[in-house]
């Protein structure tokens, strides 16, 4: 038989709607019939013309019963909708019925939704989209240099960054978008600004469209100073010009150099860089007004792009990657001096190394962990507080049962409920993320009255993620008291308001109560791990002093001094600060320690060191004034540090590091042989003591100094040495500054350890997210062992009451309690320490020279559960001895 | 001998149905012979065509459907207007006006525009 064949003769399960539809087609026949008749046909003629006249009924009757099918279904659906909107209805008025209960389950889901929506609307609003107004965001990737043999990335020179896109064509759009700053009076104040130096195509490629007049025009970001042109962000179009609509072709005078405003950016638009709020964009032919290293688009070697990259649609990353890394191949082999052993790798945008992104991904990743735990540490909680709400109301359930109530639509009324619950919990959840979505900032200490900016986004994903996890919470809570509560023993139920049932739910509230313990404790070991990372990098010695040196910066490019003014400025000042009695020393560099701003990086030869054929070694470098190491606290191992007549005049010298010395070096003494940097020599006077650079956390590196006098910077940042704080010795600093130059004002004036705390940011976030997460859970575990324990000494009461009887002590009685709690919470201990020693080698980065398994956090966290687990217990305890065994034994 | 019927476009029954369901509930043979002879045997409406639209119109929500007992005392399953169906006989008669008017205008055009 065939499938139709089957079809049809499986049909008369629903035989009265395929009846009708014959009944009526029939009706159709019948009357055809006997108009024939009438108009004079023989009955049995008059029936052959009208079923000829119909055709073959049977796909009449089919396509008829089809659509009879549809418009069933979709009846039933709006029914079931009807009675679904019903069942939430009545639950939320059962909610409000017992408003203790509905308060506290409340109370424990928007802990736990709000603190799941706030790190998704982080997620999504720092990591996976970040650039508000920029348009589709999912193919935008950063292209990180990289460098065979080095980990890490490298930025990218302009002609390589020119042939890519030239040879690219799965490539839609190369974006260079680099960070500077300058100086500008806004109202009032005098404020440091960021800005990008951007490619041409830069509003084209992001999809946003100037709000007045124009981006770049194609060629506008080559030619050294060629195009001094602005677009400026909305909020400094409307504090600086006043929103002006007049304001187009106006100069913005930037680090001294006139700039036509050609355009202002719509409200909101806030630059592609995670961290900071950029308020004008320059071509990058106008770079070397920002960056006193120069104007470089056509130096292979000088790598300072830091780049975007937008795919064509549906161009994977892969195909991508692997088209450009045959183009940097054939750029490998063309320029083998410039290129060798250069590479690129596309980076998501949440991994971008080029901005405060990379910041954030540990501690987000690990937020993302923490909240689930306490989402189910929550689940489990209200499933207890649900388990003993079902007791109390086996009455009505009983009632209900005896009355007619499916189990099913008792179940699904049950969910429903539960449901309400926890959509009310998921809305107070999306409104604490809008609240908090700015919070992760705190965390980030203004830089020099910079802003940073980590906005979190409550979209519409974020709100779809919510629902879906307010659904997934609410079948984790209610669905096993929900069954528990429809398998009421209806019979056994009436004959005796017995305990039955009693037993089997202990069992199931118990586990939950396990579930909470661990996960709670998982959630302190975490904590505690950072906790101590967070002191050990704290302690950490950086290889310089964080104590009695103070440090500010001082751009005289932004006001605009050539290089011989800024020379005399410079040596001025020092002259003047030294004979200041507070200060011991006084030095310049062009990048301190741990400045968020990149060192200097060159490629390097030394004599007599054999390069493998596919490398090109580099090392970073700053520069530095004479006095800076003596200043900030290297000490020089051998040789000397620069002084104050290696100048121009002189013989170009370098400092390098004892990494540097033993890589390039290999033990011998490198001072009196020369570093080539540049494919320029120089020197080598002197080896110090390695230090960290940039974080606590980075790697020994070869690193070495030039002199700050032969590699002049007019933007520079003083170090101090003095036993002052920023406070007192703030106002004589500006008195001297200003005694040269009364227009002229530094940068913040902040201590060593101030800057080197401020790298620590990343980790202080996670270690406070943490931190409220883990009280959260632990608040939650405590409740839930108590719920338990109550309804334990509740249930027992009975027993209780005999033993009393009998003769049993109240110490006895808290004893008998307290082991029950305590053995719960020591099983879930063990559960946790056996999770945790699985889960926390997760924290990965977060963690320094800590181990995963450190014995100490394991302790502590172990004797903070304790001492909750037995504060929990104390008063279910305390209220078994409260019992009145007559009063006990009168219930029954 | 009148002509040879024509067939019905699609959509064109769907308004015909509407309209004669106007007048007054009725069934399906009724209504397939009220076009034919309103339109003296023009319109010949098919059963195949004829029920299936019932059905879909009633799936819409513009007709609803109901059996009764009919002047012979048979189950009749009787057709009726809906609200919704009569705005929707209303929308699509001013469509087919407007349809009509402009084929004809083309029809009767006496020269090619310039």
């Amino acid at each position: 038989m065939s499938a139709a064949g089957w079809r049809r003769y499986l049909r008369p399960i629903w035989p009265n709607w395929r009846a009708e539809v014959d009944d009526e087609l029939r009706h159709h026949l019948d009357l055809t019939v006997e108009r024939l008749v009438g108009e004079g046909l023989s009955p049995a003629a008059a029936r052959a013309e009208a079923e000829r006249r119909f055709g073959a009924v049977a796909p009449v009757r089919d396509a008829c019963l089809a659509i009879d099918r549809r418009r069933r279904r979709r009846l039933a659906l709006a029914d079931q909708a009807t009675s679904f909107a019903q069942d939430f209805r009545f639950g939320l008025r059962m909610l409000r019925r017992s408003p203790g209960f509905s308060l506290l389950a409340l109370l424990c889901l928007i802990l736990a939704i709000g603190a799941n929506a706030a790190v998704y609307s982080w997620i999504e609003g720092i990591l996976l989209r970040p650039y508000p107004l920029v348009a589709e965001q999912d193919r935008l990737f950063a292209l990180a240099g990289t460098e065979r043999g080095t980990p890490g990335h490298t930025a990218l020179s302009w002609p390589d960054f020119v042939d890519l896109q030239r040879g690219s064509t799965l490539v839609q759009s190369f974006i260079a978008n680099n960070i500077t700053s300058t100086t500008l009076s806004v109202g009032e104040r005098a404020a440091l600004i960021p800005g990008g130096i951007v490619s041409a195509n830069y509003f084209d490629a992001i999809g946003v469209r100037p709000l007045l007049g124009r981006g770049f025009e194609p060629g506008e970001d080559i030619g050294r100073n060629a195009h001094p042109v602005v677009v400026i962000g909305y909020r400094l179009w409307q504090e600086r010009f006043n929103g002006d609509r007049n304001v187009l072709g106006k100069a913005l005078v930037m680090n001294g150099a006139p700039h036509t405003i050609i355009g202002v950016t719509p409200e909101g638009f806030a630059g592609t860089f995670v961290g900071y709020v950029f308020e004008f964009w320059v071509p990058a032919s106008q770079d070397e007004v920002f960056d006193p290293t120069g104007y470089k688009q056509d130096d292979r070697a000088a790598r300072w792009i830091e780049p975007m990259v937008r795919l064509k649609p549906g161009v994977t990353r892969d195909q991508a990657q692997a088209e450009l890394s045959a183009l940097t191949g054939q750029l490998e082999r063309q320029y083998p001096a410039a290129d060798r052993g250069r590479g690129v790798m596309l980076v998501p945008l949440w991994k971008n190394p080029f901005n405060g992104a990379s910041l954030l991904f540990p501690a987000l990743r690990t937020a993302l962990v923490v909240a689930v735990f306490v989402l189910l540490i929550a689940c489990a909680n209200v499933g207890n507080l649900l388990l003993a709400r079902a007791f109390a109301r086996r009455r009505e359930m009983m009632v209900r049962l005896a009355l007619g109530a499916g189990r099913g639509r008792l179940v699904r009324q049950l969910l429903a409920e539960a449901l309400a619950l926890s959509a009310a919990a998921t809305l107070g959840g999306l409104l604490v993320a809008y609240w908090c979505r700015h919070a992760l900032v705190l965390f980030f200490p203004t830089r020099a009255g910079i802003t940073f900016n980590f906005p979190g986004s409550v979209d519409w994903r974020v709100v779809v993620a919510c629902g879906a996890v307010c659904l997934v919470a609410t079948l984790l809570f209610a669905l096993v008291p929900a069954l528990q509560t429809s398998n009421i023993d209806l019979a056994a139920e009436i004959k005796a308001e017995s305990m039955v049932g009693g037993r089997a739910k202990g069992w199931v509230r118990s586990g939950l109560v396990l579930v909470q313990v661990s996960l709670s404790f998982v959630l302190l070991v975490g904590a505690g791990l950072l906790l101590k990372s967070l002191q050990g990098i704290r302690r950490a010695d950086p290889g310089f002093s964080t104590n009695g040196v103070l440090l500010t910066s001082i751009n005289l490019t932004a006001a605009g001094y050539d290089t011989t003014r800024g020379r005399i400025f410079q040596d001025a000042l020092l002259d003047r600060l030294r004979s200041q009695g507070t200060i011991a020393s006084a030095a310049y560099a062009r990048i301190p320690p741990f400045s968020l701003k990149p060192y200097s990086s060159a490629p390097i030869a030394v004599d007599g060191y054999e390069v493998p054929s596919d490398q090109q070694p580099t090392a970073e470098y700053d520069e530095i004034g004479p006095g800076f190491l003596a200043t900030i606290g290297i000490p020089v191992v051998s040789g000397r540090e620069f002084m104050r007549d290696d100048d121009t005049a002189s013989t170009p010298v370098a400092v390098v590091n004892e990494t540097m010395a033993a890589r390039y070096w290999r033990g011998t003494n490198p001072v009196g042989s020369r570093l080539q940097v540049k494919g320029r020599w120089m020197q080598v006077v002197g080896v110090v003591r390695d230090a960290r650079y940039a974080s606590l956390q980075e790697p020994q590196k070869p690193f070495f100094y030039v002199p700050l006098r032969q590699h002049f910077s007019g933007f520079v940042v003083l170090h101090l040495r003095t036993p002052a704080s920023p406070e007192s010795l703030g106002p004589a600093l500006t008195r001297e500054i200003h005694a040269l130059d009364p227009e002229l004002s530094a940068g913040e004036l902040i201590s060593m350890r101030t800057q080197v705390d401020r790298t620590m940011s990343p980790q202080r976030a996670a270690v406070a997210l943490l931190e409220v997460f883990a009280g959260i859970a632990l608040l939650l575990a405590a409740v839930g062992l108590y719920g338990v324990l109550s309804y334990v000494v509740s249930q027992a009461t009975r027993e209780l009451g005999l033993r009393m009887a009998l003769g049993a002590g109240a110490s006895r009685l808290v004893r008998l309690v307290m082991t029950r709690g305590l053995i719960l919470a020591g099983v879930g201990v063990i559960v946790g320490v056996a999770a945790a020693v699985g889960v926390t080698r997760l924290l990965g980065d977060l963690l320094y020279r800590v181990s995963p398994r450190d014995p100490m956090v394991f302790g502590s966290a172990l004797l903070v559960m304790l001492t909750a687990s037995v504060a929990a217990c104390l008063v279910p305890a305390w209220r078994a001895t409260r019992v009145d065994p007559v009063q006990a034994l009168r219930l029954e | 001998m009148s002509p040879a019927p024509l067939d019905l476009l699609q959509g064109t029954l769907d308004l015909l149905i509407l309209k004669t369901l106007s007048w007054g509930p009725a069934h399906g043979y009724a209504v397939a012979r009220w076009i034919q002879q309103l339109t003296g045997e023009v319109l010949l409406v098919g059963e195949g065509s004829l029920y299936p639209a019932l059905h879909r119109l009633e799936e819409r929500g513009w007709i609803e459907s109901e059996w009764r007992l009919s002047e012979h005392n048979r189950r009749a399953k009787v057709y009726s207007l809906t609200n919704r169906g009569r705005q929707q006989l209303r929308a699509e008669a001013a469509t087919w006006g407007r349809f009509v008017e402009a084929v004809t205008k083309v029809l009767r055009a006496n020269a090619q525009p310039a």
